[in-house]
């Protein structure tokens, strides 16, 4: 189809089916994760959900079999934008979407992905994580909860930490050291199962912020299907190392996403003042805000790049480990700017004043971009190996 | 290691541009130059006119090619891998976006020559140490028929080898820019060799008669050739900066990849691999900055301030970084004349101070956020 042609249609139906409710600014608590528990904050939501999901654009680069939108990358940009325009919210948001999807589409079986990506489509099943354990941080291929052959399924018991959001989640993608007697990293099962499963229980961590996002997961002799490995026995690693690049391209550019962009510089001049010259009256806060607002829109300039070099059918690879180290370390700062610049009205922790403190909040929050999915020294190595060459 | 795309054409002129620089104008010939105190390297100019090069950014119904600021900044990248002196961003650039902007008879009588290579101009812009173009106290007073330039410009590149001078100057509360014959009485010119073995004149102008005819633009119409002239000169001054970053960040790698101490290699030593690949990203990240700043040249968007002056400023840093890393991991050796670090250090620095530093365009880009 021609683009335009597509523009135009994608645009007047955005204006017919996207609700007013849909089109303001949303928090954290507004993002739409789907699942058997998720509670709609508003019929709008629901029903932002469901057009869209109908048309197949909670997902719009899937192929259409599977409850995808099976759009080009061209038309996938145009409906960004035609989305932007209007700043409809993202109808729907899940480590479905960004990560076992992905994998599915990749290493799953033609059933598997009949099964599994419509439900992620339209929001039916949420999907956890079940990657770190207490022993096996940064060093992932180290993970020890054990999945044994029992003939007609597997066994899993151990645990996991850091699973984000499993106690709201429904099933979870999980990595199960299947082959004991394997090397480290061919050793590893990528199995996935219903929370619900008997065996299964969640511990959310208080975090510095107050918040719980992520839990701890024990299995306790889990009963697991055989058909529900994804690739063969032993090749979780690689499903693994695929669907982190995911994941970290996801965490590099999803400052947006996760963290309201207020405007820094205003928010600045607000709490602090000019001085007579009309600059920050902060000489030393505005010279570190000058920096971090070119390292920024570096930063963008970048993410337009990469994602035109992704729509034209590249893969990032290593290269995944670039983003995510940029990102989180400019988010870092972001957020630590924004602290400086509020004073002690962002330091505010509780009750209906200054935002109940989510200034704080997310500035707590942000000390751990660098280290999920990876720690920036993780990236660091891995780009030193694969793209540099360096000596290992 | 780059994730921008190019056109055909444009995967063609790197190629081309590698290819030819390599054969003729490398570092090899730079040292060569060096040693010969010959500061101009007056035999490329016919050459790069030749692969059109002196006309990219100038169209073709003006003489030129008009393959645009993106294939410029390739070739700029490439010559600053090289160190290739030449007065690419002098005359082709700074010059060819003046005068195509600038518009007028004037204008259609000098791109083609330009163009041609069969004349070099330079852009007279500065009067202090530091760029600040805005600082003007030259000159054009009198009546129509006997206007008088006077004043003093600095650090004007290509200023000594250039047969003509774009310079600004005030008429009453008017930016003007003039267009000057150094030849002619009252102009003098006392050139300076720079850190980089580049040229940079102090030029002087006394009661130098101009007519009417030479003055490019006037007023608002003179602000705008200006902002377009230093914005393309910024980002093609800024993928230079790249290819010269670039440079020197490929051979510390081959240094680490190879140099032995304490009996490893001592690229596996974890200290030196996270500065070496923090580098690398931040190389990656400003290639797509530079990349689209030129792309806004090209489209002639309302980015193309920030984002020239954002790729500028930025660059200047992670030049530095690129250069003084460098210098750093090569320890000892990294600090002779023999190795092309100090070389690339020192174009590096150059290119930093040329149409303004970090600082100057990131005081920019808070001015115009309001704080």
């Amino acid at each position: 189809m021609d683009i335009e042609v597509f523009r135009s249609d994608t645009r007047a139906w955005l204006e017919a089916n996207c609700p007013a409710d849909m089109r303001t600014p949303m928090g954290e608590e507004d993002i739409c994760w789907g699942g058997r528990k998720f509670v709609f904050r508003s019929p709008a939501q629901k029903q932002w959900l469901e057009v869209m999901a109908d048309r197949g654009w909670t997902v719009p680069s899937w192929p259409k079999a599977y409850g995808g939108g099976g759009l080009s990358g061209d038309e996938q940009k145009v409906l960004a934008e035609e989305m932007q325009r209007i700043k409809a919210r993202p109808p729907l948001q899940s480590f479905g979407i960004w990560m076992l999807g992905p994998a599915l589409l990749q290493f799953g079986s033609e059933e598997q992905k009949r099964h599994y990506l419509p439900q992620i489509a339209r929001g039916e099943i949420r999907w956890c994580q079940g990657y770190s354990e207490p022993g096996a941080g940064s060093d992932l291929a180290g993970l020890q909860t054990k999945g044994v052959d029992t003939g007609d399924h597997f066994e899993v018991t151990g645990q996991k930490i850091w699973t984000s959001y499993a106690d709201k989640a429904d099933w979870i993608f999980c990595l199960v050291r299947t082959e004991p007697d394997e090397k480290k990293h061919t050793g590893i099962s990528f199995l996935l199962f219903d929370m619900e499963s008997a065996g299964v229980s969640t511990k959310p961590i208080k975090l510095i912020s107050g918040a719980s996002p992520f839990c701890e997961t024990f299995f306790d002799a889990v009963k697991v299907p055989k058909d529900q490995i994804v690739g063969a026995r032993g090749q979780g690693w690689t499903i693994a190392k695929y669907l982190l690049t995911h994941e970290r391209e996801m965490i590099g550019a999803a400052d947006s996403a996760l963290f309201a962009k207020s405007d820094l510089a205003e928010d600045a001049v607000s709490a602090i003042g000019l001085d007579n010259t009309g600059r920050l009256d902060d000489p030393m806060l505005r010279a570190e805000m000058g920096q971090f607002l070119v390292d920024e829109i570096c930063f963008d300039a970048h993410l337009g790049m990469t994602g035109a070099y992704m729509r034209a059918g590249h893969e990032l690879g290593a290269r995944s480990a670039e983003l995510k180290y940029l990102g989180t370390e400019l988010n870092k700062r972001r957020q630590s700017l924004r602290v400086a610049a509020g004073g002690s009205d962002d330091l505010v922790w509780d009750g209906a004043a200054y935002d109940a403190g989510q200034t704080a909040k997310d500035w707590l929050r942000s000390k751990a971009n660098t280290i999920e999915g990876g720690t920036s020294e993780v990236m660091l190595s891995i780009l030193s190996k694969a793209v540099l060459k360096l000596p290992g | 290691m780059s994730m921008e795309l190019l056109s055909e054409d444009q995967q063609l002129i790197v190629d081309s541009a590698a290819g030819f620089l390599r054969d003729g104008h490398s570092i090899a010939a730079f040292r060569t130059l060096r040693a010969a105190g010959d500061d101009a390297n007056g035999a490329i100019l016919p050459e790069l006119a030749e692969m059109g090069w002196m006309g990219i950014v100038i169209p073709e119904e003006l003489g030129g090619v008009g393959l645009g600021y993106r294939s410029a900044g390739l070739i700029a990248e490439e010559l600053g891998r090289n160190l290739t002196v030449s007065p690419f961003v002098s005359s082709a650039i700074l010059a060819g976006t003046a005068l195509v902007s600038a518009g007028g008879d004037i204008g259609c009588i000098w791109t083609p020559q330009i163009a041609a290579g069969g004349a070099v101009f330079a852009l007279a812009v500065d009067e202090v140490a530091k760029h600040r173009p805005e600082r003007i106290s030259t000159t054009v007073t009198g009546a129509s028929d006997g206007l008088k330039l006077n004043g003093r410009k600095t650090y004007v590149v290509d200023g000594a080898i250039a047969d003509r001078l774009i310079v600004t100057a005030k008429r009453g509360d008017d930016l003007c820019l003039v267009l000057c014959d150094p030849q002619v009485a009252g102009v003098t010119r006392a050139p300076q060799m720079m850190l980089d073995h580049r040229n940079a004149a102090t030029v002087f102008f006394e009661d130098v008669a101009i007519s009417e005819a030479d003055i490019l633009a006037q007023g608002p119409a003179a602000e705008d050739v200006l902002a377009k002239t230093l914005a393309a000169g910024r980002a093609i001054g800024a993928a230079e900066q790249l290819g010269v970053a670039k440079a020197a960040a490929e051979q510390t790698y081959d240094y680490l990849r190879t140099r032995k101490q304490f009996g490893v290699l001592i690229g596996q030593f974890q200290a030196l691999q996270h500065r070496a690949a923090d580098l690398y990203c931040e190389l990656a990240q400003v290639s797509s900055l530079i990349a689209s700043a030129l792309n806004a040249l090209d489209e002639d968007s309302d980015e193309v301030e920030t984002l020239t002056r954002a790729a500028k400023a930025k660059m200047a840093r992670v030049g530095r970084q690129a250069t003084e890393e460098g210098v750093q991991m090569h320890g000892g050796i990294g600090m002779t004349d023999e190795m092309d670090l100090g070389l690339f250090m020192k174009r590096d620095r150059a290119l930093t101070e040329f149409l303004g530093d970090a600082g100057y365009h990131t005081e920019w880009i808070l001015r115009q956020r309001c704080i």
